[in-house]
């Protein structure tokens, strides 16, 4: 990796207002995105990589997405597996707070996701359009697998009491039928049945806007980060390990597993780049409602704190240079 | 002027994650009608995850007694202990009062 690749990411404008933001939160300025607007621009983000993965899905031949989607689906079963166990060598934490991180850290971060396309597309590298869908994929069983880990090993929180199985309802409802999953799902079936014509009408919007769309959510969630960051004292050595190890560890296994299903380097790293970032939108509300006693200033703080803003500056540019190292082995 | 009656008003500032559940329960105990307008804070233990999505709500309940009592069970059996839950309540003065009975 070289220290190009690393200043290409960090000097890209929307790394630039999360540093930004980064710098807010620290002073303490005043200054916050409106909800509404965050609420908009969240929603814009979702459907416009929705509707381009699913313009791209539509040209897609349907073998050659099988093997990626089976090995997301693995991944997504894996991951959250091997954080369970590698938080309980690394930290003292029980099974529930565990098991909200495995959830978190199982499912993916949009805007992490975005920004590796980003870094990608100011390559030059081409990667594949339907990589959406992958995300889409990823979202949903890390939270649930997860959440039944934290179930399974600790018999608080997974009494059979009528409020449990309430609790249990509505968190897989908040997944299921959440915003990230209803937007994506939605964009990419929009983006399939209007194909490139339909897409090239609403292109300006969704497209020509997006990278400074992304740029403004950098910048709030700057400001949340740096928020996070004063927890880091409460969040023990270990908890701060796993956040910048595991990412690592996770990262490769995505991009081997990219490689193996026949996808190109560029495509990899991007599977690489779900596995190893972390919810911290989607995991958050179904980890509340569903673990209640879980902690989430340990969740958040690793999530939001150090995971995310760890792979945005140094592990978009680390995981592409272990794609292009892994790509001759195992491609 | 008809004669102002006493009800009670219940305020309870919640997470935003437990809206729906709440407003539900608070159905199932016999509330007719809410105020709920967004909020901003900090509790003591700072346990929510609100400024990610959401914030904080605000409701306001004006109610009889017996619904208050219920009330007041539901917040401390299924909200206080878990969630980032304040309530408090104050007698109001209102006309109209079947509106809240």
């Amino acid at each position: 990796m070289t220290l190009d690749l690393i200043a290409t990411n960090v000097f890209s404008v929307p790394v630039l207002a999360f540093a930004l933001g980064l710098l807010a939160a620290a002073i303490k300025a005043d200054l916050r995105l409106p909800d509404a607007a965050y609420q908009a621009i969240s929603i814009y983000l979702l459907l416009a990589i929705g509707l381009k993965g699913g313009v791209a899905l539509r040209e897609a031949d349907l073998a050659e997405v099988a093997a990626p989607v089976a090995v997301a689906i693995i991944l997504g079963v894996t991951i959250p597996i091997l954080a369970f166990l590698v938080l309980r060598f690394l930290t003292k934490l029980g099974p529930v707070d565990r098991g909200a991180l495995a959830a978190h850290y199982g499912s993916t971060s949009l805007v992490t996701f975005t920004a590796a396309l980003v870094f990608l597309e100011s390559l030059n590298v081409s990667y594949e359009g339907y990589v959406a869908t992958l995300l889409a994929i990823l979202e949903i069983p890390g939270i649930l697998v997860g959440l039944l880990l934290a179930g399974s090993m600790s018999k608080n929180s997974a009494g059979a009491d009528a409020s449990s199985q309430r609790r249990w309802a509505e968190s897989l409802r908040e997944v299921l039928t959440g915003r990230s999953v209803l937007l994506l799902a939605g964009g990419l079936v929009m983006g399939v049945l209007t194909g490139p014509e339909g897409f090239v009408r609403v292109e300006p919007f969704f497209g020509g806007l997006f990278t400074g769309v992304l740029a403004l959510f950098l910048l709030e969630m700057g400001m949340l980060a740096g928020r996070r960051l004063g927890d880091l004292r409460q969040a023990g050595f270990g908890l701060v390990v796993f956040a910048i190890l595991f990412p690592i560890v996770a990262g490769v296994l995505g991009i081997g597993g990219g490689l193996l299903a026949g996808m190109s380097t560029g495509g990899a790293m991007v599977l690489g780049v779900l596995c190893a970032s972390a919810s911290y939108i989607a995991a958050p509300a179904a980890v509340r409602l569903a673990l209640p006693t879980a902690n989430p200033g340990i969740t958040l703080t690793a999530s939001l704190g150090m995971t995310f803003p760890f792979n945005l500056v140094i592990g978009i540019p680390l995981y592409w240079g272990i794609a292009q190292w892994l790509a001759p082995v195992l491609g | 002027m008809s004669e102002l009656s006493e009800v009670t008003c219940v305020v309870i500032v919640a997470e935003s994650i437990v809206e729906p559940r709440l407003l539900d329960d608070l159905v199932a105990c016999g509330v007719r009608g809410w105020t709920l307008t967004p909020a901003q804070g900090q509790g003591p233990r700072n346990r929510g995850v609100s400024e990610i999505e959401g914030g904080s709500i605000r409701l306001d309940v004006l109610a009889s007694d017996t619904v208050v009592e219920r009330i007041w069970q539901l917040l401390e059996s299924d909200y206080f202990h878990d969630y980032a839950v304040s309530a408090w309540s104050y007698p109001v003065r209102v006309l109209r009062t079947d509106r809240y009975r």
